[in-house]
């Protein structure tokens, strides 16, 4: 139990001196490390954004958006496919066909074509998930009637997908906002979450995240009766929108439900101002494609107005008053330079294929965190200096020899955060202050033991020897049950917790080691070179 | 130098002796605790009930009411305010807005802007806006890692010793969390994500006390087959109480420091710890260990069968000189 061969020694020594060195960097302000030399460690702890300061967004996809855009495209589906092509296939004709409850259903006209049309439908679904399902069920009813219902797998796989190309679009957006190293995870199957350190105010980053960019452009529907239009009635082949800075007041105008362009076909946009009356505008440049539908269209409806769309409600309506050749065109609205500049960036970085919410926000002053690290820095060092303290006026010897493993402890627990670039929060700072407390643990057991031993009569280095080895199996037991707390919190807990947990895993293992192996290398030695024939402990 | 003894040696208290009146006191404490946290309800912080808290510091001392008034004002729900750290500083939580519990988005914006309106002088040092939907997640997964965590440190110490420690563990364990309720329903302090951690924490450290006091009472069952159960448990607590009382001196300093010392947002949690200290070590002995002699462990339990010569020495030799 007390051998300890050279080896050992050195090993145990040189496994120290690396901690340590790792732990280096983190005490030090950033200008003297990053003069470090090369040999030198630089990982930093990492800093978590209670610490740091920052914003935390968690953003999670409209699930009502998802089954809306997935009855849309279906309906338009439908509407082809049973359309057919000329020359290859018969047109199938249908009516009624509506929504209710979430699902869609038609008549086809000739009842001899059911089974046809229903074939032609079920080749336009898709297998969802692993148990063979299809994303829509088909049902034939009375004969005529055909009812899609659209599956939860079918839903699952949808947002899968779109959660994936969502991800790359808040990338592309919060990196054009210009912030500095943020970090954006997707979490679980409809979450994704964006963190941004340093950020203190995050309003402008909520509504860039929160405009899904959709932008369309729709030619106005100018037989619209004005009383139907009141009533919410649209004309055939037309749809009613909100129009809130509509200049004759109502709030609400009615468009052609066809697309002329979209913002699919858009290779720029940029927040300028208007040449005449000098008020911030979107400009934008189509892409090949779009600026020959766009000139096409232009040319065909001189004198008519169309309307600029963005996530389903009109931005402006303004008259054609030329043909557009050169794919160049300039989005007006009641924008501030702030929101003609988000609208620019959103549309660059691309439409969100769903609709994203805020369900959680957590966001937090650099000061106050710096605050934080400063009382908690406070409350580690008296924490320590107190309990190396009462550890030497207690055991004497046997506890400098405790607080020298305590004090190794706390730059190993230090040195491997840094190591492995683990991220230190607030509660995380609890948990380093308490486990000062809890990591002399080990050595009082062993201590107390020794002092145990000696009452019964053994000579010294019998009591020392049983002591450590008595000890460690009620030590190892007992820090069992604390690395399965400490486990279910990383489980469970959100950021800051899970960096609590991080500390009181690194904190219990570095403990054990120090307490147990470190300390009895110190204390083997002294036995060895003084070889006293008393123990006062 | 002479050293300090907290314990003296010898010592040899008859601890089991009121075992019978201490479980009494703690099964009332238990049912009183739950009985509080039922009627009183905890003060659930917006992670676990949704809404927003706004920390907001001011230059000057502010009238809580004033406050609270001018939160009201805003038009955003009924805004709970209360003094947070400092005499400047305040917490005011607002409620998930009506119609709109899926969303975390709007309220948020509307109190920062109309606190600012109403005291230029003011900063906002955090917020933290939760939805219904996260929230309820939370408080699920919260309760379910607290029961997991409790019921696989049972299960290990099960395995260990026997299933008698096991079910004395559980006991003890549950002793704990339910005072630890008790304690946030009686004084209102804010139940959050941290005080969940908490628990778990004293869950893992209250047990560490009970096993080294288990690992005794395994060890003293090997030496002394023959001496009586409840004195055979008071031999071993009064032989680890040194133990036990310099741990939890040195955990207490620890945690003083953070309580006095520490930042404010973490008061509760800190709080929570070092009342779990407290409980969690008195528990080991009273709550735990009794359960020992009611559900019969016997003296054999532990010893290999393979190796009885052996140890049937040991015992004639009070285990003095082996």
């Amino acid at each position: 139990m007390l051998e300890f061969p050279r080896w050992k020694v050195i090993g145990i020594t040189l496994l120290l001196i690396f901690g340590i060195l790792l732990a280096v960097p983190s005490m030090l302000p950033n200008k003297v490390v990053t003069a470090f030399p090369s040999w030198m460690p630089s990982e930093r702890i990492n800093l978590g954004l209670d610490l740091a300061g920052g914003s935390h967004i968690m953003l999670e996809a409209d699930i009502d958006d998802v089954r809306k855009q997935r009855l849309d495209s279906m309906e338009k589906t439908i509407r082809t496919v049973l359309r057919g092509e000329r020359g290859k296939s018969e047109n199938i004709a249908i009516g009624g066909l509506s929504r209710a409850n979430g699902k869609l259903a038609f008549m086809v006209r000739d009842a001899t074509k059911v089974d046809e049309a229903r074939d032609r439908l079920n080749d336009q679904t898709m297998g969802a998930g692993l148990s063979g399902e299809r994303d829509w069920d088909i049902e034939v009813r009375d004969s005529t009637r055909i009812i899609m219902t659209p599956t939860e797998a079918g839903t699952r796989n949808f947002i899968d997908n779109a959660m994936e190309a969502a991800r790359d679009i808040v990338d592309r957006r919060v990196n054009a906002l210009g912030t500095r190293e943020p970090t954006i995870v997707r979490q679980g199957d409809d979450r994704i979450v964006v963190q941004v350190p340093g950020l203190s105010d995050p309003q402008a980053l909520k509504d860039l995240l929160g405009q899904t960019a959709r932008l369309e452009f729709k030619m106005v529907e100018l037989n619209a009766n004005p009383e139907d239009l009141a009533n919410g009635i649209a004309p055939v082949g037309s749809e009613i929108v909100p129009y809130p800075d509509n200049p004759t007041g109502e709030p609400v105008i009615a468009v052609k439900r066809q697309v002329l362009i979209s913002g699919d076909q858009l290779v720029d946009a940029q927040q300028q101002f208007d040449q005449q009356d000098n008020v911030p505008v979107v400009s934008i440049r189509f892409d090949a494609q779009g600026s020959n539908i766009f000139a096409r269209t232009t040319q065909q409806n001189v004198g008519k107005p169309f309307a600029m769309l963005l996530d389903g409600k009109v931005l402006s309506a303004p008259n054609i008053n030329e043909p557009i050749l050169g794919g160049q065109a300039q989005i007006s609205g009641n924008f501030t330079v702030e929101s003609a500049n988000a609208l620019a960036i959103s549309l660059r970085s691309g439409s969100l294929p769903v609709k994203l919410k805020v369900v959680e926000e957590r966001t937090v002053k650099p000061e106050l965190g710096q605050d934080s690290i400063d009382k908690g820095a406070l409350a580690a060092i008296i924490a320590t200096m107190a309990v190396l303290i009462f550890m030497i006026v207690t055991y004497g010897r046997f506890g400098v020899y405790a607080d020298a493993a305590l004090i190794i402890n706390i730059l190993l627990i230090l040195g491997i955060m840094a190591l492995f670039n683990a991220t230190l929060t607030l509660p995380g700072i609890a948990g380093f202050v308490l486990t000062i407390g809890a990591a002399v643990d080990a050595n009082v057991l062993i201590n107390e033991r020794i002092r145990e031993e000696v009452k019964r009569g053994r000579r010294p280095i019998d009591a020392v020897q049983v002591g450590y080895k008595e000890a460690s199996r009620a030590i190892f037991d007992a820090n069992i049950t604390n690395v399965i707390a400490a486990a279910l919190m990383f489980w469970f807990g959100t950021g800051p917790i899970k960096g609590f947990a991080v500390v009181l895993t690194i904190g219990i293992i570095t403990s054990v080691f120090t307490a147990v192996t470190v300390s009895r290398m110190f204390v083997a030695g002294w036995l060895r070179s003084a070889r006293p024939s008393k123990l006062v402990i | 130098m002479r050293l300090l003894k907290l314990v003296p040696d010898d010592t040899n208290i008859a601890f089991l002796k009121w075992r019978n009146v201490a479980m009494a006191i703690g099964v009332g404490m238990i049912v009183a605790s739950l009985a509080l946290t039922f009627v009183r309800g905890l003060n659930m912080g917006v992670d676990f009930v949704g809404g927003q808290s706004t920390r907001v510091e001011f230059s000057k001392p502010v009238d809580i009411s004033d406050v609270r008034a001018k939160a009201d004002a805003i038009g955003i729900g009924e805004a709970t305010v209360q003094e947070f750290g400092s005499a400047n500083e305040v917490l005011i939580r607002t409620p998930v807005p009506k119609g709109d519990e899926d969303s975390a988005n709007t309220a948020a914006d509307k109190l920062r802007a109309g606190i600012l309106k109403a005291y230029p002088d003011a900063k906002v040092g955090s917020v933290d806006t939760v939805s219904g939907k996260v929230s309820g997640e939370l408080l699920q997964t919260g309760a379910l890692s607290l029961v997991l965590a409790m019921v696989a440190i049972s299960i290990y110490i099960w395995f260990r010793f026997e299933w008698q420690f096991g079910a004395g563990a559980l006991f003890a364990l549950f002793h704990d969390v339910s005072l630890t309720f008790g304690f946030f329903a009686l004084t209102q302090l804010e139940f959050n994500l941290n005080i969940v951690a908490a628990l778990l924490t004293i869950i893992g450290y209250s047990l560490n006390d009970t096993i080294v006091v288990f690992d005794r009472i395994r060890e003293n069952l090997k030496k002394y087959r023959k001496m009586d159960m409840t004195a055979l448990l008071d031999l071993s607590v009064n032989e680890t109480l040194a133990r036990t009382v310099m741990t939890s001196l040195t955990m207490i300093i620890a945690l003083v420091a953070l309580l006095i010392w520490g930042p404010a947002v973490i008061f509760g949690f800190t709080a929570a710890m070092l009342l779990g200290l407290f409980v969690g070590t008195y528990s080991s002995v009273y709550m735990a260990a009794p359960w020992l002699i009611w559900l019969h462990v016997k003296s054999d339990s532990f010893v290999p069968v393979d190796s009885g010569t052996g140890t049937a020495e040991r015992v004639t030799d009070d285990g003095a000189r082996v």
